[in-house]
């Protein structure tokens, strides 16, 4: 068996993201990081790949930066990492990365099995991966929170998904697209021996001809980024015992009529 | 005049509230095209729901009831919209970014090849029916705008309490076509188990005030039992029990926690608010006994008023918050708990 992974480099989750004078984004000289997400889908596959006596490959879709994230994986225990870029390949239409992801996985051709974490945080999306799914023509199934039963043989897998009013338990069949929350696992740190071993990997880059698919025509646009309204952050203290506190407090809610 | 088609999302036989949201932006588009603003309702009880669509402003419905429809699942309900996109074209399909909605439209825009935007907080029709769309970026901490062609169908879904929704209007009515399933049950390998409901809670992202926990909650003056294994797990749960949650009560509030609290084991993680957890936008988020640390600000920081209670008066919640009180939350949301009682007449 084998499981796929997907994955991509973020900027580090504390880091000041702001646009420039250019519209382009900019988070000065912070780290990029395995997006947060993508740890537990990463976890996963190492912990399904060994249960199914398989292997896991991490796949990214972009250009250099994301070298860093396949990095990762590969220090984290994972045994395979790909990565696409072409010229003509806008990833940030999700049909496009669907098309180019979808091709990713079927030319490795014998794929059971694909964890995605549950959105990227830098475009906030996670249509791409539903949309791979489709195009691929497998299960989709979002939101998991367990595994509870994979069998690789009868091709079949019960899992939780953890959705807005609780827990739905259920079962279908691979192959699969799974999207994995928080909750699944405790990602593992890499090595010392897995960070040294990833550092000298020579990582494959796929072009779209390697794929040998053209994506459909964009219909989607990033216009520009923009920075948030500026905030009225003046903030009012309340002060005084814990009861003149709450006093105050009710009479300003209640005049900002948000009771 | 191509239709806006907006896909209704119930549970157990009802309409989410925030579908009407949904019809409050299709509402947008339909103005500017002339086209039908058309309610599209699957599953259980969908003949009420399509009734309760046209008094929010729903002018034609498609509706199915069939069994294989009872209760969401991707397969059935995507093919189904898939059908039903290439039979009218329309020019939109809306539908609120819930875990359902989110996978419903992005799959239906594959079958469709159409393009789709997701998880909007403004809409801009623009002359040539293009649209740009707003949304957050970068865990909140940008906005990009972004535009979809008017070459095909549009499939866009917006961010819960974004838009207005179409009120409701006594006597007003949907022309209601019934439309037949694209599966059968056996050409449907998902099959659904069972649900594990939250019984009695408030949905967070629905929630119009919700009262959030940090590691602060652990500071509780009682003392454990014995018995109690992890005296700091023991007290915050105890807190989150007997003094957020009273305090959640009388507002109707949802319970959220930051990332530190859920991670320490004091509460599960569906209630996590923040980067890795749910983005909120309430008109009210009192944050108690939380620090505010960037990723959690990522979670909530569109809320309109924040109240932030805190005993270290340094704490980053301070810098965002509308009203700040400093001291300690065990002291402060009793006080505050029972004058909201008596000045809510609750």
């Amino acid at each position: 068996m084998h499981v796929v992974v997907f994955t991509r480099s973020t900027p580090d989750t504390a880091a000041k993201v702001e646009v420039g004078a250019d519209g382009k984004v900019t988070w000065g000289d912070a780290a990029t990081v395995v997006n947060p997400w993508d740890e537990y889908a990463l976890e996963e596959g190492i912990l399904q790949a060994k249960n199914g006596g398989g292997k896991a490959t991490a796949i990214s879709i972009g250009g250099e930066m994301h070298n860093e994230s396949l990095k990762h994986s590969l220090a984290m225990g994972l045994d395979e990492a790909v990565r696409i870029e072409d010229a003509a390949l806008d990833a940030n239409d999700s049909l496009a990365y669907a098309t180019a992801a979808a091709a990713a996985v079927k030319k490795l051709g014998d794929v059971n099995l694909v964890i995605c974490g549950k959105e990227s945080v830098d475009v906030g999306t996670d249509q791409h991966i539903y949309q791979m799914a489709r195009k691929l023509g497998w299960t989709l199934l979002a939101y998991v929170s367990k595994i509870l039963e994979v069998d690789y043989a009868a091709g079949t897998i019960k899992v939780e998904r953890l959705l807005e009013q609780g827990k739905q338990i259920v079962t279908s069949k691979l192959p699969a697209v799974i999207t994995v929350m928080k909750d699944i696992n405790e990602p593992r740190y890499p090595s010392f021996i897995g960070i040294r071993k990833a550092s000298k990997a020579v990582i494959p880059v796929w072009s779209l001809a390697d794929l040998g698919v053209t994506p459909p025509a964009a219909h989607t646009k990033l216009v520009a980024f923009k920075n948030l309204p500026v905030r009225d952050t003046q903030v009012e203290m309340i002060e005084g015992t814990p009861e003149e506190q709450a006093t105050q407090l009710v009479d300003k809610l209640l005049q900002e009529k948000v009771l | 005049m191509s239709a806006v088609f907006v896909w209704i999302e119930t549970f157990e036989g009802a309409a989410l509230p925030t579908s009407w949201e949904a019809l409050g932006a299709g509402a947008l588009l339909a103005e500017k095209s002339g086209g039908a603003l058309t309610a599209l309702v699957f599953g259980e009880n969908a003949d009420a729901v399509a009734k309760e669509a046209g008094e929010h402003g729903a002018t034609q419905a498609l509706v199915c009831a069939d069994a294989t429809l009872k209760g969401f699942r991707l397969e059935p309900y995507a093919a189904l919209l898939t059908k039903l996109v290439q039979e009218h074209q329309p020019r939109a399909v809306l539908a609120v970014a819930t875990t359902r909605g989110r996978e419903l439209l992005a799959a239906s825009a594959a079958d469709t090849d159409s393009g789709m935007i997701s998880d909007v907080s403004s809409l801009d029709v623009q002359g040539d029916g293009s649209v740009v769309a707003t949304r957050s970026a970068y865990a909140g901490k940008v906005m990009s705008d972004v535009s979809i062609d008017a070459a095909g169908t549009q499939f866009i879904t917006i961010r819960g309490r974004a838009f207005r929704p179409n009120e409701a209007k006594a006597g007003a009515q949907a022309a209601v076509t019934s439309v037949a399933p694209v599966l059968s049950e056996d050409q449907i390998a998902t099959k659904v188990e069972r649900f594990e409901a939250e019984v009695g809670t408030v949905n967070l992202t629905d929630a119009a005030i919700i009262v959030s926990g940090g590691r602060g909650i652990a500071n509780n003056p009682k003392d454990a039992p014995g018995d109690a294994g992890d005296a700091a797990v023991w007290k915050a749960k105890d807190g989150f029990a007997n003094v957020i949650q009273p305090l959640a009560d009388v507002l109707g509030a949802a319970v959220g926690a930051s990332r530190a609290a859920v991670d320490a084991g004091y509460i599960p993680y569906a209630h996590q608010v923040g980067q890795t957890g749910k983005v909120v936008s309430p008109d009210l988020y009192i944050a108690c006994g939380i620090s505010g640390a960037i990723q959690h600000q990522a979670g909530m920081r569109t809320s309109k008023v924040i109240v932030a209670i805190n005993k270290d008066k340094e704490a980053p919640i301070f810098k965002m918050a509308r009203f700040g009180l400093v001291g300690d939350l065990y002291q402060i949301l009793p006080a505050l708990t029972a004058e909201l009682k008596k000045r809510l007449g609750k």
